[in-house]
């Protein structure tokens, strides 16, 4: 459903070059879920955004069955216009993913109260607390019914109670027939929804392997050892 | 020899012929019968034109090429072509309204071919400009091509709507077909000249491009 | 085609909603351009210089500037939760995000003219009432021209540092040709004379359209992509 095959990819000439991919392949199918853990600027955003044809490799393809329809992308930034209202902004993403006009309008509404926030439809994204925007943002990536979700470091900015919903959220799109790829520099974050777990250090896979029986302890002691204890803390 | 050097060894034989065309153009070319000695400026400000034309065609060829095949050394020689083309159309610029005083009576008119080198000028000055507001060197690359190429595109159309605008510059007398109106000593000196500053073009463009790649590399030293 | 068009639409008619909803940039542009008219007046001795003369340059250097503020905001508004990047992993086309864009920057400069030439009318006592359509022609032709490269210039500076001044500087050698064609025909057309004398005019006025309406489509993905 989704494959990297000999992704490299570097940014800037001469002294500036940084590698952020490096001979990456791996494959999923579908009801995978795949982590992927690695220090800051080991280019899992550069990954997930090749996936997501963001950005053209120097080298190698990525493909995603389905294309760029197929793919659901949550990020640091909830790409919501802040002077529409939340419902404003799911009908635009979901004509732009070409959902048919007959069914935008209930389909904006059962992902709304999905995630809880059917009674902040009406309201201006600008005035929403962040948790909330969170949740918006999290619709405008569903409101397509994606089968292949992209995401980059989801729990960055949530709270304890916030990070329990979106992973319970999480529980119940995986599988069906569906491909996740979580990325995240905190090990042990999510790594209980993950089927598979990789390592990503300098633009390489340094681990790539089903999670099996391997608690989330376990993980967190290899990814260690893989990376080293100061790259792994930083 | 490095690049660098061909490029001074160039540049220095273009500084050294273009003595040698002033003196041909002050001692050895006789006087213009209307224009008087106003006229020998001719002999830097038309080549200077052609050297900046020339720059800006490379420019955008350049431009197109990079997003072509997305080679960063068009990206450099684009760059350095475009910085050579600044200084020329500053000679051309200085030396138009030098000459115009005298035979025109005004030192700037909207002249078709003025008004186009004027904007020759702004575009360089443009594209030099947003390649400094500019850090990632492949955007860099990617956004002066861009502008390059829209340059390019530029310049018949001002040249068209200012023709139509109005015109007074003296019209071309070199190549006609038919037959050359300008004296023989004298078209001998302005194509001598004309291939001195083409000569001068490719060297500073040589030693441009041999200072970017230096500074590359020492950017990648200082990593 | 249909599919580009309607993605477009999409595009725009989201811009002009947001544009709709705050009003600060279509309010500013028609302040702006009734002051310029204002400015203008005082700006000239009408002992010395007939307003019929100077009529045309006013009108499209006001119009020209006023267009400019629309152009800065294009991709800003793109900018807010990074939105952008929203745009560039859905299936939406490059080619449909330019004309999106490209429309709503024109119903929004068109909205601006739309006020200031019953403005400049009133100011400057201009009978245009002969003319209009062909008046209304060329402004749409001239107006689609410089915006045509305002909108892909706007997505090339909006990454750069200083994007508002780097926009002016770069755009402004391309509101010559656009500029002189329309402030030509627009002399011709209050001065009374036939239509025929400008027939030269539109031309390069539509194949300056074509050019760059062209060009800046397929010159608009690379200003955008990462």
């Amino acid at each position: 459903m989704l494959s990297a095959e000999g992704l490299r990819h570097a940014f800037g000439t001469g002294g500036g070059r940084v590698v952020a991919l490096d001979n990456v392949s791996f494959s999923l199918e579908a009801g995978q879920t795949l982590a992927i853990f690695g220090p800051n600027g080991a280019g899992k955003t550069t990954l997930l955004k090749v996936l997501a044809g963001l950005i053209r490799p120097d080298a190698g393809r990525a493909t995603v069955a389905g294309g760029r329809g197929a793919i659901g992308w949550i990020g640091h930034q909830s790409h919501l216009y802040g002077h529409l209202t939340v419902r404003e902004n799911l009908l635009f993403w979901a004509a732009l993913y070409a959902v048919p006009a007959a069914t935008r309008a209930t389909r904006a509404d059962a992902t709304l109260r999905q995630l809880g926030i059917a009674d902040r439809a009406e309201q201006a994204v600008w005035s929403l607390s962040r948790g909330l925007a969170q949740r918006a943002a999290i619709a405008k990536a569903l409101i397509h019914e994606p089968r292949v979700l992209l995401l980059d470091e989801p729990f960055t900015g949530l709270d304890l109670a916030a990070a329990a919903e979106f992973r319970a959220l999480l529980a119940r799109f995986q599988g069906a027939g569906r491909v996740v790829v979580l990325a995240t520099h905190n090990v042990g974050e999510g790594v209980e929804l993950a089927t598979d777990v990789a390592f990503q250090r300098g633009g390489r896979f340094v681990h790539f392997a089903p999670r099996g029986a391997r608690r989330p302890a376990q993980i967190a002691e290899e990814y260690r050892r893989a990376v080293g204890e100061k790259e792994a803390d930083g | 020899m490095s690049l660098a050097h061909k490029g001074r060894r160039i540049t220095l034989l273009g500084l050294v012929l273009l003595a040698g065309v002033y003196v041909r153009a002050l001692a050895f070319t006789p006087l213009e019968r209307f224009q008087g000695p106003a006229q020998k400026i001719f002999y830097l400000h038309v080549p200077a034109a052609w050297s900046a034309m020339l720059a800006m065609g490379l420019v955008g060829l350049c431009s197109i090429l990079y997003l072509i095949v997305k080679d960063l050394r068009f990206d450099r020689f684009a760059a350095a072509s475009a910085e050579v083309g600044t200084a020329f159309s500053l000679v051309m610029l200085t030396t138009g309204p030098i000459w115009a005083k005298p035979i025109w009576g005004t030192w700037w008119t909207w002249d078709a071919r003025l008004t186009l080198t004027l904007f020759l000028f702004f575009l360089f000055i443009g594209y030099l400009l947003l390649r400094g507001a500019v850090v990632e060197p492949g955007l860099r690359a990617r956004y002066s091509a861009v502008l390059g190429i829209c340059g390019l595109v530029l310049l018949p159309f001002i040249h068209l709507s200012v023709y139509l605008f109005r015109t007074l510059h003296p019209q071309p007398i070199v190549l006609k077909p038919s037959s050359p109106s300008l004296p023989g000593s004298m078209l001998v000196t302005l194509l001598v000249s004309f291939a001195v500053f083409t000569l001068l073009y490719v060297g500073f463009v040589t030693q441009r491009y041999a200072l970017a790649l230096q500074r590359e590399a020492q950017g990648r030293e200082h990593a | 085609m249909a599919d580009l068009l309607r993605q477009a639409w999409t595009v725009a008619r989201k811009d002009l909603l947001l544009e709709f909803r705050t009003r600060t940039a279509l309010v500013s542009a028609l302040v702006f351009s009734a002051l310029v008219l204002t400015m203008f007046n005082f700006g000239r001795d009408p002992t010395a210089v007939a307003t019929i003369d100077l009529a045309p340059t006013i009108l499209w250097v006001t119009f020209t500037f006023a267009a400019m503020l629309a152009l800065n905001r294009a991709f800003q508004l793109e900018l807010e939760n990074q939105a952008l990047e929203g745009l560039l992993v859905s299936p939406l086309s490059r080619t449909s995000l330019y004309w999106g864009k490209l429309l709503a920057n024109l119903v929004f400069v068109a909205l601006v003219e739309a006020v200031g030439l019953p403005l400049f009318v009133l100011f400057f006592d201009v009978p245009v009432g002969r003319v209009l359509l062909p008046l209304v022609g060329v402004i749409a032709l001239a107006t689609i021209g410089f915006v045509a490269v305002g909108t892909l210039f706007s997505a090339l500076v909006i990454r750069t540092r200083f994007a508002e001044l780097l926009l002016v500087v770069l755009l402004l050698p391309f509101l010559v040709p656009p500029l002189i064609g329309a402030v030509q025909v627009t002399a011709r057309l209050l001065g009374g004379r036939p239509l025929s004398e400008a027939a030269g005019w539109f031309r390069l006025l539509a194949a300056y359209d074509i050019g760059f309406v062209s060009l800046a489509t397929l010159l608009f993905p690379f200003t955008v992509d990462e």
